[in-house]
């Protein structure tokens, strides 16, 4: 088989660009991208249409409620892009959240009491990642079980009272604003704990371990990852920041109760999802993630404010949950379809 | 690093998200009948209820009540409520309505203290706010209007349940939610009353059915079995006795066990006909709404303050006067039975 | 070289017997009967009172059809968190079918809930098995989007027991020969399901598509359909829950059914059901739900307060997939040795 290599000695040089598209497209057309001109859009058309949705309020209580979810999207990112997923997150927001009331009532400060509901959230975390990592159970039953196994504990605790006679100086500053702006205070604490993420997970060797994992454990673990460690540390983290969540969600509506949060895991993996990170694992941002986690926020607070009930949030919710997954897989499809014209003509 | 790039994908997704989010938006938009306005507007009377829950039917009345007030006076009425009887559910409405500058606020609270916060920012931003039925602590809201005194409410069940059952033997009681101020004060009421006046009867548990048809269905037959010599079950909240008595007309223990409470009469028409339940009391809820919204009304035209001593008019009603701790008094509860249930529809 | 040993009659009956008496199933049934002998030696009236024995078969008869309908996705590795908002669609359809149309036949409510669950069912289906996205992020979006359409077609309404004709309800509590009518429903639809999991195509297939779906496929096991089977008919039972919810309770609000795809699949997993799909049976999946529920009705008279009963769940369902991991390393480790022994 000779080549023309040679022959077409004539024909003009090919011309090589580093990319094929100039910089401003490429950054449109991740799925991170989709999802900032989906948030963007969503606002601006919210604004015009909904009344009172331009006030500053508007966005103090927008972002106090969604605080809970964007803390624990920051773990559970890491762990969906390990392919493993945590269901029992919401669970454990119960939980240190009656640990908080009940150590309350007891009398501790709450300093004091919200420490050792903080380390109730690791100890529940590291029960997991151990039923997961070392006894090699699956995540999906495993969360399963301790999301049934850590509710009933919260609400065994307490029953269905509610622990509600905080001090006005936590309630407070858990609702503060900074200064003059509309932005709440625990804003400052989301900004470090995103950046401490975002660096681990786009710029150390462990972030690095953790997209490895994702990808193919198996590889993974020959080239040097310790896939089992790394998970359980993943583990470990969600339980410690879902505590993390639950004194924010109890101090923010005063109200220590072993039924909060209930549903809670599932606002935060939709919105994971929708921010770009994939099911299957290996891929993701946590750009994209706060981005997913606000646009669902801005979203159920527009409706909310145009009296739009909470069910028809629930169902876009549902749906767009929905279709961005299955968005990935169709269009994946229709390219492998055009991609491969060979195979759908028939053999000679 | 960049992973596959997506170039149909991404823009439908786009697409698909903008394109639901506008569409909910503009019909949400274009059916938009609150009247925002600010508040603190002596003019602006949308009034919103907000239920300790919806898809009960005690709240439904009561808030029709109020609707129909507030059609008399020309305001704007609007209900809201979580699905659940929690009370970080109503801390959500009531920042919603906030930030809506509606003009008052009309609620039944499910927890004393949890939404005071919330409340007093709405206070702020010059909302007026009404309790009724369920209160909050005093310094949360400008007015209660309470059914009735606490001790008559509890003095009348226990009355009741005592007459049911030949003045001895145990009793269980079926609450709503376990927070809930109004059940709370009255069971405590319930015990003294018991304590002081009538020693044979022995009150051996309180359970909770949350206000939930299920689970005070289900907490029902968990009693029966669990307290075989139970005589009465006294359940101060509407949907606990209807459950209650869902569960006793088709059990063993119909005419066995006396069954009495705080219900409605149209709930209970099928169970006072039959046998299953004897007698039991309330008062009635549209005229607690009703006056939920004119005392809301007087506070938002500044004809009152809450101050103990303001006098206000409230329609078809009459006169009111504010009582202490702001306590308005809509009257006395009412005892229904067989001979009298025939001529009540709500 | 093996030698072939005949089988005698003898050890065939003791091979049959002693897979039996290993069967998870037997142990969970053990479990339910000695929690019952106990609790009925405390409390006489849990067993023997007319109500008592009632309410033990009655109740959890609802929560064994959707262990069923979830036993049957779960063996296809699957998963289906939606069968809750099903529920509470379907026992709402119940009731507004029994106002709009007075005098439909009951009969054909109990068919329109068949036929919708399965339609529900078919949708999570189809999503699963063309789209090829994990069903766990399928049915919990379904979850989300069915509850909301619920609460938005229920409002604030509510179905009363007034509302449904009197012998729809009485179905929920009457009895035939002290069995309850609801139960009789639940154990006919399981021994169907039963035998045709064990004894059909259809259902040994489902048992391959779990085990190893990429060997299935290569096979030329219509994976496809046999998901999508699988999926309509644990919608369609959890349709016929629904109705049989309607009867029981009477009434029906917008959160009738929430919970209880938890509840499922506890109880399957609790049966024997791998998560990790191709092993477990219905019965298994149906005795874990009269487990999970007698539990909760022993708790109180046993003296535990109920609060702590989904704290009991949750230990039990860990104890049951730890179990059966111990069980299959195990497992494997006999075969390695019978496949090199020393």
């Amino acid at each position: 088989m000779t080549t023309d290599l040679i022959s077409g000695g004539t024909a003009s040089p090919r011309v090589y660009k580093d990319y094929s598209r100039p910089l401003w497209q490429r950054i449109l057309i991740t799925r991170e991208g989709a999802v900032y001109a989906a948030l963007i859009l969503v606002i601006i058309g919210a604004t015009l249409s909904v009344r009172n949705f331009g006030s500053p309020i508007t966005m103090t209580y927008l972002l106090l409620d969604v605080t809970p979810i964007l803390l624990i999207a920051l773990p559970m990112t890491l762990v969906i892009v390990t392919g493993e997923i945590d269901l029992s997150v919401a669970s454990v927001v119960g939980l240190s959240s009656v640990v908080l009331g009940t150590l309350h009532q007891a009398g501790l400060p709450i300093p004091a009491a919200a420490l050792v509901a903080i380390v109730v959230g690791a100890v529940a975390g590291a029960f997991n990642g151990f039923l997961i990592t070392v006894v090699g159970l699956p995540s999906l039953a495993v969360t399963i079980g301790t999301l049934a196994l850590y509710r009933g504990l919260a609400v065994g605790l307490l029953g269905t009272t509610a622990v509600t006679d905080f001090t006005e100086f936590w309630t407070d500053l858990a609702k503060s604003k900074i200064g003059g702006t509309g932005v709440p205070t625990v804003m400052i604490l989301f900004v470090v704990l995103l950046i401490a993420f975002a660096i681990v997970l786009h710029f150390t060797p462990f972030g690095r371990g953790i997209f490895a994992i994702g990808l193919s454990s198996e590889a993974a673990k020959f080239s040097g990852v310790h896939v089992e460690r790394t998970k359980f540390i993943l583990f470990v983290l969600t339980g410690t920041i879902s505590a993390l969540a639950g004194i924010y969600y109890t101090l923010r509506f005063g109200s220590a109760r072993g039924d909060n949060a209930t549903g809670l895991e599932l606002s935060v993996i939709a919105a994971v999802l929708l921010g770009g990170v994939s099911i299957f694992g290996g891929r993701g941002a946590l750009h994209g993630v706060v981005a997913g986690v606000l646009l669902i926020g801005v979203l159920g607070s527009a409706l909310r404010l145009a009296n739009v009930t909470s069910d028809v949030i629930n169902i876009i919710t549902g749906v767009l949950l929905v279709a961005s997954v299955v968005s990935t897989s169709v269009l994946n499809w229709v390219r492998a379809k055009r991609t491969r014209p060979g195979e759908s003509k028939k053999p000679k | 690093m960049l992973f596959q790039k997506k170039t149909g994908r991404a823009g439908a997704f786009a697409a698909l998200a903008v394109t639901v989010a506008l569409v909910a938006t503009g019909c949400a938009a274009s059916d938009d009948g609150g009247d925002g306005g600010s508040g603190g507007d002596s003019g602006n009377l949308a009034i919103t209820f907000l239920p300790k829950n919806l898809g009960n039917a005690y709240f439904d009345t009561s808030d029709k009540g109020g609707e129909k007030a507030i059609g008399e006076f020309d305001g704007t009425y609007a209900e809201v409520g979580p699905a659940e009887a929690s009370p970080d559910a109503q801390v959500s409405y009531i920042n919603t309505l906030t930030q809506q500058g509606v003009g008052g606020i009309a609620i039944s609270a499910n927890d004393p203290k949890a939404i005071c916060d919330a409340l007093n920012e709405a206070r702020d931003a010059g909302v007026k706010v009404v309790t009724f039925d369920s209160d909050t602590n005093p310094e949360c809201r400008d007015i209660f209007i309470n059914q009735a005194t606490s001790e008559g409410i509890a003095k009348v069940q226990v009355d009741l349940i005592a007459e049911q059952i030949g003045d001895e033997g145990e009793i269980a009681i079926l609450s709503a939610t376990a927070n809930a101020t109004n059940q709370n004060a009255w069971i405590e009421l319930m015990k003294t009353d018991l304590e002081a006046n009538h020693p044979n009867i022995t009150l051996v548990d309180t359970v909770y059915g949350d206000d939930d048809d299920q689970t005070s269905f289900d907490k029902t037959a968990a009693l029966l079995q669990t307290h075989p010599d139970l005589k009465g079950i006294v359940s101060p909240t509407t949907v606990g006795i209807a459950a209650a008595a869902r569960y006793l007309q088709t059990s063993e223990f119909k005419g066995k066990v006396a069954l009495t409470g705080l219900g409605t009469p149209n709930q209970m028409r099928d169970y006072v006909e039959d046998g299953t339940v004897t007698a039991f009391a309330l008062w009635n809820p549209a005229d607690l709404g009703y006056l939920a919204a004119y005392a809301a009304k007087a506070l938002i035209e500044g004809d009152i303050t809450g101050a103990e001593g303001d006098k206000f008019t409230a329609g078809d009603l009459g006169d009111y006067e504010v009582g202490a701790d702001g306590t308005v008094l809509l009257g006395d509860p009412y005892t229904f039975d067989a001979d009298n249930i025939s001529e009540f529809d709500f | 070289m093996s030698t072939l040993t005949a089988e005698t009659t003898a050890s065939r009956v003791t091979s049959a017997l002693g897979s039996f008496v290993k069967a998870r199933e037997t142990g969970i049934l053990l479990a339910l009967v000695l929690i019952v002998v106990v609790t009925t030696a405390k409390n006489p009236n849990f067993l023997f009172s007319n109500d008592g024995f009632r309410d033990l078969l009655l109740t959890p008869s609802i929560l064994l059809l959707v262990a069923v309908g979830q036993a049957i996705v779960i063996i296809t590795r699957n998963v289906d968190l939606s069968v809750g908002s099903v529920l509470g669609l379907t026992a709402y359809l119940t009731g507004r079918l029994f106002i709009d149309v007075p005098g439909i036949p009951i009969i054909v409510v109990f068919l329109a809930g068949l036929v919708f669950g399965g339609l529900l069912g078919l949708i999570n289906g189809a999503l699963v098995a063309f789209a090829k996205v994990p069903a766990l992020v399928i049915t919990l979006g379904t979850l989300y989007a069915y509850r909301g359409i619920n609460v938005l077609w229920t409002g604030s309404d509510r179905i009363n027991a007034s509302d449904m004709p009197k012998p729809f309800l009485a179905l929920g509590t009457q009895s035939v020969f002290f069995i309850p009518v609801l139960t009789i429903i639940a154990v006919v639809v399981l021994i169907a399901a039963g035998w045709y999991m064990r004894n059909q195509r259809g259902g040994r297939e489902l048992y391959a598509i779990g085990s190893d779906p990429d060997a299935a496929n290569l096979y030329g096991l219509n994976v496809t359909r046999r998901v999508l089977v699988a999926f309509v008919v644990c919608g369609a039972l959890a349709g016929l829950a629904g109705v049989l919810y309607a009867a029981r309770y009477g009434t029906v609000n917008s959160q009738a059914g929430s919970g209880f795809e938890l509840e499922a699949v506890g109880a399957a997993v609790i049966g024997g059901v791998a998560i990790f799909g191709g092993s477990g049976t219905v019965w298994g999946a149906a005795i874990g739900a009269y487990l999970l529920f007698t539990i909760n009705r022993a708790l109180p008279i046993l003296g535990v307060q109920d609060f702590w009963q989904r704290a009991v769940v949750g230990v039990l369902i860990i104890g049951a997939i730890v179990l059966d991991r111990l069980l299959a390393l195990r497992q494997a480790r006999k075969l390695v040795e019978a496949r090199d022994p020393e």
